[in-house]
């Protein structure tokens, strides 16, 4: 046997690379079989195929009979679009709840605080499915819509805010038994939207909270022995230098905030996982290559973002002398 | 909005506060020390006046809970008639009802498993630790299955339900932690090889969404096996589920493992102990006292995630709840099912995140 420690583990290092390199050749060997017995190739040419299914909702035109390469791409716009929202939303919302978990008053603290315990102990697919069956589903029609601040309307088919228009801010209203004008987010977009960001926004309660608290006492104390308001404190010194202890944590929040966007499959939000790994996957009868096209979507996404969040992390950084 | 520490005095104790009456002091402190916080205070007792009276109406005063059928609920309030009939398929599933005993039995086995690992002070932990990973779930296995010395044979499809959620929770934690604690050893190895696999495999099940992770165990598994060999699909999905949730692990460990003074290291080197040794008997179990909050949320968070059973076809508790509220029988009361499914949930998690907490007081105390 080899003596020398070094020389035993640069062997056992080619050993072990050896082990995974042929089990890879095994797998691969045992699938190219059961392809060729199902009289099926490997390969991604079938993004240029024609797709034979409608994406009710799209940020970019799509029609039937458009290529899965395009479905690819309204798809990933989908689920960035709901990503996107979900991070603004969480942020603001865990923004306000970790400052009230944090206040003086009883009880808004403690309203806080079981918001962040139910929110953070109940299922995420539970809370979105809530979201789209038990309350969204159940809203009334569009006569009776609920009026919500900035002219916002809200009924069983959905959202309807403002739109900008030429120009000019055009609002929803009823017309005949529709609302016409204005911008629609349907309602399977909403239950994603709101089961997202309503979940990431107590763990992001959570992380604010440590952050703030993690600041010196000294700054505030100083900061309102030089007059400043509370309000102005809290805006000016405290969040400020809170923010730069918050941002590794907040990246791993929105990573996951933006794989769990996979789970608007569950109320068909069409995004990447419902599109591909249902419609695609079931016309084309290709599992390998769905599987993998959207494993690599996913890993590219959150590796931009993670990128995107080191870089942001970098540049807020207190320069240390 | 002025802000007091948890854990420090407030900035001003005021005098003029204390020499009042207890309970009227503790008002004027904690709900109207100011016109700000007495305007949140009003705000917060208007909402709460407009949100609480109409949920109490409908969830305790205008419910429903005896009866057999629909006929039995009133139009306005909850009807957890639903719920008190489909109870059993609720934490059963399609399990034989006169071998719920075993599933009863097992539950019982579990406690006695457990106890003495989650207890403060016990002597040889370890070995408890390893019975409850090892010889509990395989006497578990056996019984839930069965086919074996007179237990009638029950397959894994008719196991749902709560049921279903919590063994598929336990067998992923047995085996994700161990192979996250030695993913986390292998990420922190000095040979090339050893560290970059680990890392790829860490980061590649990080990057992906779990449903993706689980849908490949459903649909993709099946290609890579030999032919006239399949895995049942529970099996399949526990599998990708360990793996996937190894690589959470192997991050919690990973922070424990850096937590650890390099002097310890260092002392158990001078005292002529191996590697392996060190790490086994010094750096691990300094480790891993560590990072057991952590490890209890990634367990609490894995707990949840078995939810996402019902998307491959499986059927858990969220299953049970969907496919009985689409009895036509029952139609109509979806959400009283999720109500009780998030209720079920919020009580396991919530327990589970008060022991982390208190074992993270326990640690802090030891200081």
């Amino acid at each position: 046997m080899i003596r020398r420690p070094s020389r035993r583990a640069r062997a056992a290092q080619w050993v072990l690379l050896l082990g995974v390199v042929s089990a890879a050749v095994v797998l691969a060997n045992l699938a190219g079989g059961n392809l060729a017995r199902r009289h099926l190739d490997f390969g991604f040419g079938f993004l240029a195929d024609h797709a034979n299914f409608d994406i009710p909702f799209r940020l970019i035109p799509w029609e039937v009979g458009d290529t899965y390469g395009r479905a690819l791409l309204v798809c990933t716009l989908n689920t960035l679009l709901v990503s996107v929202m979900g991070i603004v939303t969480a942020t603001l919302l865990g923004l306000l709840v970790g400052v009230m978990r944090l206040s003086e008053n009883w009880l808004v603290r403690n309203i806080a605080l079981w918001f962040i315990e139910a929110v953070r102990n109940t299922p995420q697919l539970v809370q979105i499915i809530f979201w789209y069956v038990a309350v969204l589903q159940t809203l009334p029609a569009p006569r009776q819509s609920i009026h919500l601040p900035f002219g916002m309307l809200l009924n069983i088919r959905g959202l309807y805010v403002p739109a900008l228009v030429d120009g000019t801010v055009q609002f929803p209203a009823l017309h005949g038994f529709n609302i016409a004008g204005g911008t629609q987010i349907v309602p399977e977009l909403v239950a994603v939207w709101a089961g997202l960001s309503i979940y990431a926004s107590a763990f992001i309660a959570e992380i604010v909270r440590a952050a703030i608290l993690s600041v010196h006492r000294g700054q505030r104390e100083a900061a309102l022995s030089l007059g400043l308001k509370p309000g102005q404190v809290m805006r000016k010194v405290v969040l400020p230098q809170a923010l730069r202890v918050m941002v590794p944590p907040l990246t791993s929040q929105y990573l996951n905030l933006i794989k769990s966007s996979s789970l608007g499959a569950a109320v068909a939000y069409p995004e990447l996982f419902q599109i591909f790994a249902g419609t695609v996957l079931n016309q084309s009868g290709r599992e390998l290559e769905t599987i993998m096209l959207l494993m690599a979507v996913f890993l590219s996404i959150n590796l931009a973002a993670s990128a995107f969040m080191n870089w942001y992390n970098h540049r807020v950084a207190l320069v240390q002398r | 909005m002025r802000l007091d520490r948890a854990d420090s005095p407030s900035p001003q104790p005021s005098p003029r506060t204390r020499g009042e009456g207890a309970g009227f002091g503790w008002l004027r402190k904690n709900l109207f020390s100011s016109w700000f916080n007495t305007a949140l205070t009003l705000v917060v007792v208007a909402l709460a006046a407009v949100v609480v009276p109409p949920f109490v109406r409908w969830a305790i005063t205008n419910a429903t809970i005896s009866g057999a059928s629909r006929a039995a609920c009133g139009p306005d309030g909850a009807c957890w008639t639903f719920i008190r009939t489909r109870l059993p398929l609720f934490f059963f599933g399609h399990y034989p009802p006169d071998q719920r005993w075993r599933v009863y039995l097992t539950g019982i086995l579990l406690v006695v498993f457990a106890t003495p690992v989650m207890r403060e002070h016990v002597r040889r932990r370890f070995a408890y630790v390893l019975a409850l990973l090892v010889a509990f779930p395989m006497l578990a296995a056996l019984l839930l299955v069965g086919g074996v010395g007179g237990l009638p044979y029950v397959d894994t499809n008719a196991w749902g339900g709560l049921m279903l959620n919590v063994i598929v929770s336990f067998v992923t934690v047995a085996g994700s932690l161990p192979l996250g604690i030695l993913l986390a050893f292998g990420r922190r190895s000095t040979l090339p090889v050893v560290r970059t696999l680990c890392i790829g495999f860490i980061e590649l099940w990080r990057g992906v969404p779990l449903l993706t992770v689980l849908f490949m165990s459903a649909v993709m598994v099946p290609l890579f096996l030999p032919q006239g060999v399949s895995i049942d699909r529970l099996l399949r999905a526990m599998a990708a589920l360990v793996l996937f949730n190894a690589a959470y692990m192997a991050e919690v460990v990973r922070g424990g493992l850096q937590g650890v003074p390099s002097g310890q290291e260092e002392a158990a080197a001078s005292l002529g102990l191996g590697w392996a040794h060190t790490q086994a008997f010094v750096v691990l179990p300094q480790a891993l006292r560590i990072v057991v909050p952590g490890i209890v949320n990634t367990v609490v968070d894995l707990f949840k995630d078995t939810t996402l059973l019902t998307l491959i076809g499986l059927f858990d508790l969220l299953g049970a709840v969907e496919q009985a509220s689409k009895d036509p029988a029952w139609l109509g009361f979806a959400t009283e099912g999720y109500v009780f499914s998030a209720t079920m949930f919020f009580v396991c998690c919530f327990a589970m995140s008060a022991y982390g907490r208190s074992f993270e007081r326990r640690l802090t105390r030891g200081r």
